[in-house]
This record gives C-alpha cells, structure tokens and sequence, in this order.
C-alpha cells in the first residue's frame, strides 16, 4: 500500500474568462520550471483570474508552499485574483496555517469555484 | 599486462602500417585491438620495459610466446609507450604498404608519437577503471538497497500486545547489512511464539535466505506444538535448498501468557538470558544450527515466567562488537548488562548505552544488532492486587526502526511507512495526515542539513507508541548544529518580495504535531515529533 507519487505536471486550459491551472504530481522543489511555465501561459492570454486546480496533486511540501507563494506574488502584482480547488483538507488547512488563504479563495472543487464570482 | 594496438590501412590489410600523422589523407584508417596479453614471465615484458624506443621484431631474438604471436600476426615493429616509468602498452607496425623499410623519419615520427601518445592512453585507462569502479559501487548500492528492503519489509510492523507482558525490539541493520531477523507467531488460544534468527553471510544472499527461513518457520508453526519440532521440520526443508557455507541460527519460544509457561528450542544461536529475582541465567538448549546437516533433532527446555522477569534475544552483532581498542564486547558483558539494569526502565535502551559507552563514538558497526526483550508483568502471579496501578517508567514500545537515504524526494519515502505504521494505532486519520506533513519535513531538513544529501549516510527514524503519545524521532548525522528557532514566516513580506519565498519548513512542523524536542550530541542531531492522545478528538 504504498502511495505511487507522480512527476509534477501542470496544464492551462481556460474556460470564459479564467484560466485553469491543473497541477497534477509532487508538488516540490523539482516543480519549479513546469509551475512557472505554466503562469507563464495561464498569463500570456488576458485572463480575468487564475484557477489553481490541485485534485490530482499528490504531495505539497515546504518548498512547494514557496512555490505558491512566489505565484501568488506574481498574481497581486498584477492585479490578477488566484483561487484553488481541489485541495484536500488537510492541504486547505495548511493553507490556512500558513495564511495563504486569506490571499487566495479556497473551493472544495472546480465548479465550486468555477460559480463563485 | 600489455595490451597491444596495431594500426592497418583497412583497404590493404596488412601490407602497409602507417600511422595516422602519416597516412595519406585520402586511406581511411582503422584502429584494430590486438587483446594480447603478455604474461608477467614473457621475457618480452622485461626487454620492452627497458628500451624507452622503437624496437624490430626481426633483430629481438628471446624465446617469447608473445614475440612469436605478434610475428605471426604480422607485425615488425613495437614502440613502448611509458607513463611515469610505467609500461601501459606498445604500439605495433606492421612492414610497410611498399614493403620497403622503415626509414629514420619514421622511426623519428614514432618515437615522438610515442611520447605523446602515452599519456592520452595512460588518461584513457585512467577513466575505463574509474569508470568501472563507479559502476561496481553503483551495483553494490542497489545490492545494498535491495537487501535492506527484503529484510525490512520482512520484520514485523508491530509489536505484540500482550496483557501482562511488555515486548521491545530494536533491529540497527549494519551497512553491509547481514541476516539477522525476529518475528512473533500469533496463535488462536492466546499463545505467541518468539523468533530471533542470524543467516550467515551479507547482502541479498543472506536477505534472500532469511525470507525463506522466516517463510518456513511461519508454516511450520502453524502445524506443529512444539519449538523443537518446529525447527526440525525447517532444519529439513532448508537443509535440501541452502546455498552451501550458508547456515541459519535460529530461537525459537513459545509463550503461554496466560501462565508464564516459555518453552523454547535453539538452532545454535547466542543464548538468550532470563533475569529474575534470582539473578541473571542463560537459557540453554541446544540443537545445531539450521541448513547444516539433514535429521537434527532440538531439545526443548521450558521456565515458568514469574511478575518481574526479563528475557532478552539478541544477536551475534552486539556480543560481538569491537572497542575501538580492537577488544570485544562478549557475552561476560551481555551478563553484567542483565544484572545492572534497573527494572522499570527500558532494558533494550540500556543494552544499547551500554554497548554505545564500549564501541565509543566512531564506532563502524559490523553486523547487524538485534535484541527483543520480553518482560512479564503479571500482576497475579506476584501477588499483587488485580487492577493495580498503571506501569510505572518505561511504557513506550518500539513500534519500528527505519532507515532512508539522503536521497532529493525520500522524504516522502519516509512519510510513506510512518504512516503505514502508525495507522494501526490509535492516531485519527488527519492527524495521521499532519504527522506525515512533519515527518517529511524533518526528514528533508536531516538529509539536506544533517547528512548534506550524502547518499550513503541514512536518516534513522524511530517509531514509539506509549498508552498517551506517539513518538517520531528522526535522527541525521549532523551533530551538534541546533536547529534554529522558528520565526512565524511572514507572508506579507514574502509576498512583498521584501522576505524570501521559503522558509516554511520548521513552521510547518511546528504546527503539525503536538510537542518538539530538539537533541543533538556531537555526531547526531535528532527531532522527535510527540502526537497525544489526549488532543485526539473524542
């Protein structure tokens, strides 16, 4: 029973006007480059905000909460909002611990979130 | 040895020798590799070692096999190459594509040729043996990696409970890691036998046969009563498949819980001692070990385990440890260790103190250690009132002892079977989620902090349960560096850009369990995470 930990993956699709980040895999240090390339493209396109879409994520550890952050940063600076789904609830109370969602919205699920305005 | 290279025109085998500085542009050229050894008696070893230049084969005149071999193949001419003084190979000429002689500028040029191409050579022998010796260690890791995992998998996930009775293990596999094992039998009516064992050998060989054994022994117990009858039954399957000079020790007992009756047999292994009120006895049986010799027969003792009574199992790793002075722990030892604990502390914690005061710090451990103690506590037989107060002392219980490499993503690896372990216990499943969280980043921070992400220096992690907490430590070779206290990262600042984006790690685990402690001696630094039970929802 031990947990297969897949490699991270990120993909952009949009749907109206927010661009949905699928991450999928061990969200960690090795994350880096796909992670920002994937802001990279979520943003080259004007989008009215940013899904972060964490069901099939596996793992986030503390460099993968950097990680975040360093988004999120990008985010504000431009204005952009940032929201997730799909974290599990133990990752939505790390969210909480670490106040990253007062930053950003946290849905239970993609069309939770999709709904919410 | 030497190794002899010769060059030939490929379109006109063996009629012309030209080296490549000198070959027309226009030939291709192609390099064969004469894999001729010359042996270490061939007087043709001893006359190219002495002649730092080109030398004809026609005007050497020695009883060679080599010399007679190269003439046969068509060579006429050999140049010596030397690094540091060294022979590390020829370059042989065949006779020339006009088949007229060599002339002095020829000689010249390969005499100059020679002188540089030496070295390059000497480089390129260089990198083939590095190279060779790295993936002989790359193989002897993963042999090492596979061993482990056979024989961690393969040791109990968790310890009996048994009311009355307090069972500790502790199980430190060496790096070459050897054969050792312990298992428990659960039996329908309350009985529980006790295995502790030793395979000859290292590595995957002895893994290999330790599953086997530890496989023949669960099926014999199923079927037979006696301790002896079961290791006659292994002794026999065994003996027919063992890899020969492999042999297995073995203990094997029986407990009666209910009345102290412990009945054992022992297939040639360290005996184990029984300390009562009496004083400190070996419990002796004897039998041969298992996988030797066809037909032994076991003799079977058997004590009645009285309220206090202590029994420890260990291999031949601890009573056969060296001081640094090359002296050996020894059993004379493993007695005094018995008489000096003090009941109601933790004999296997003890044990271990004390063969840490012997080996002193530096110790390289040379085999595996194993102990399992079993203490009896029953209040009636005693006389003590039923129901009596809890245990005092020592209540915790060594529920595994893990190893992972310092390895970039082990973490997880680690997380892993800290959860497989503990979800058997009493900790609900997010709390299970939370200390997974803070096992993983204690552990990344011992590989990349402690051990500096040296594969080969492990991260020990313990795992202990007592009736009111769980216990994680885990355990890098960084000794002495305190870990910082951890500020509240702030997340205004880092999002301001004014704070590094990091630096979650400590906060998270901080706020993941219930307690931290921090210890650290010179050689080791560990973090021990506590759950309690008392913050576990109703």
């Amino acid at each position: 029973m031990t947990t297969q930990f897949r490699e991270f993956q990120a993909h952009v699709r949009r749907q109206n006007g927010t661009a949905i980040v699928d991450l999928s895999g061990v969200l960690d240090s090795q994350a880096e480059a796909a992670l920002e390339a994937a802001y990279a493209e979520a943003t080259a396109t004007p989008a009215e905000r940013i899904l972060l879409n964490f069901a099939e994520v596996d793992y986030i550890n503390s460099t993968g909460i950097a990680l975040i952050v360093v988004i999120l940063a990008k985010a504000r600076r431009t204005h952009l909002p940032l929201i997730t789904a799909g974290l599990s609830a133990h990752y939505q109370e790390i969210f909480r611990i670490t106040r990253l969602s007062d930053f950003m919205g946290i849905y239970p699920d993609e069309s939770t979130a999709l709904a919410a305005t | 040895m030497a190794r002899i290279f010769k060059r030939r025109n490929k379109a006109q085998p063996q009629t012309d020798a030209s080296l490549p500085a000198i070959a027309p542009a226009h030939i291709p050229l192609e390099a064969i590799r004469l894999d001729l050894d010359i042996a270490p008696t061939d007087p043709l070893l001893a006359t190219l070692q002495n002649n730092h230049g080109v030398l004809d084969l026609d005007r050497i005149n020695l009883d060679s096999p080599a010399l007679e071999q190269m003439r046969q193949t068509g060579m006429s001419m050999v140049a010596p190459l030397f690094s540091q003084g060294e022979l590390i190979g020829v370059i042989n000429l065949g006779t020339r594509r006009s088949e007229q002689e060599y002339t002095g500028d020829d000689r010249k040029l390969l005499d100059d040729l020679t002188a540089q191409a030496a070295p390059a050579v000497r480089v390129a022998q260089l990198v083939q043996q590095q190279r060779l010796e790295a993936r002989n260690r790359e193989r002897m890791e993963q042999e090492l990696k596979v061993a482990r995992l056979i024989q961690q998998t393969l040791l109990p996930k968790a310890l009996p409970e048994l009311p009355g009775y307090a069972v500790a293990a502790y199980y430190q596999p060496a790096r070459q890691v050897g054969g050792d094992f312990y298992d428990f039998h659960y039996y329908d009516d309350g009985r529980i036998g006790l295995v502790v064992g030793d395979v000859t050998d290292k590595g995957v060989p002895a893994a290999l046969v330790m599953a086997t054994t530890r496989t023949m022994l669960r099926a014999a117990a199923e079927r037979l009563e006696s301790p002896g009858a079961v290791l006659e039954r292994v002794n026999d399957v065994l003996v027919e498949d063992i890899p020969p000079r492999m042999f297995v020790t073995c203990l094997y007992a029986l407990l009666d819980p209910a009345t102290g009756r412990f009945r054992f047999a022992n297939a040639g292994h360290d005996l184990p001692y029984l300390r009562t009120a009496d004083g400190v006895h070996e419990l002796r049986a004897t039998g041969m070990p298992l996988g030797l010799l066809p037909g032994m027969v076991y003799e079977e003792r058997e004590v009645v385990l009285h309220s206090g009574d202590t029994v420890l199992f260990y291999s031949d790793g601890i009573a056969e440890a060296h001081s640094p002075s090359g002296e050996m722990f020894g059993f004379p030892r493993m007695h005094a260790l018995m008489e000096s604990h003090n009941a109601g502390s933790s004999l296997l914690q003890h044990a271990l103190e004390t063969l840490q005061a012997f080996t002193g710090p530096t110790w390289e451990q040379e085999d595996d250690v194993t102990l399992v103690s079993l203490e009896c506590t029953l209040a009636a037989a005693a006389g003590e009132t039923a129901g009596g107060a809890a245990p005092a002392g020592d209540d915790w219980q060594l529920l595994a002892e893990l190893e992972v490499a310092s390895v970039v993503g082990n973490e997880r690896q680690a997380m892993d079977r800290v959860a497989q372990i503990v979800a058997g216990t009493w900790l609900a499943p997010d709390r299970i989620e939370r200390l997974k969280t803070a096992v993983a980043e204690a552990t990344m921070n011992a590989m990349e902090h402690g051990n500096r992400y040296h594969a080969d220096i492990p991260v020990r992690i313990s795992i202990r349960q007592s009736p009111d907490a769980i216990s994680v430590r885990i355990t890098d070779q960084g000794g002495g560096q305190f870990m910082a206290e951890a500020e509240t990262p702030d997340l205004d600042a880092k999002l301001a850009g004014l704070q590094s984006s990091r630096g979650w790690g400590l906060f998270l685990i901080q706020n993941m369990v219930d307690e931290l402690h921090v210890s650290s001696d010179d050689r080791h630094h560990t973090v021990e995470l506590i759950m309690n039970r008392g913050e576990e929802k109703q």
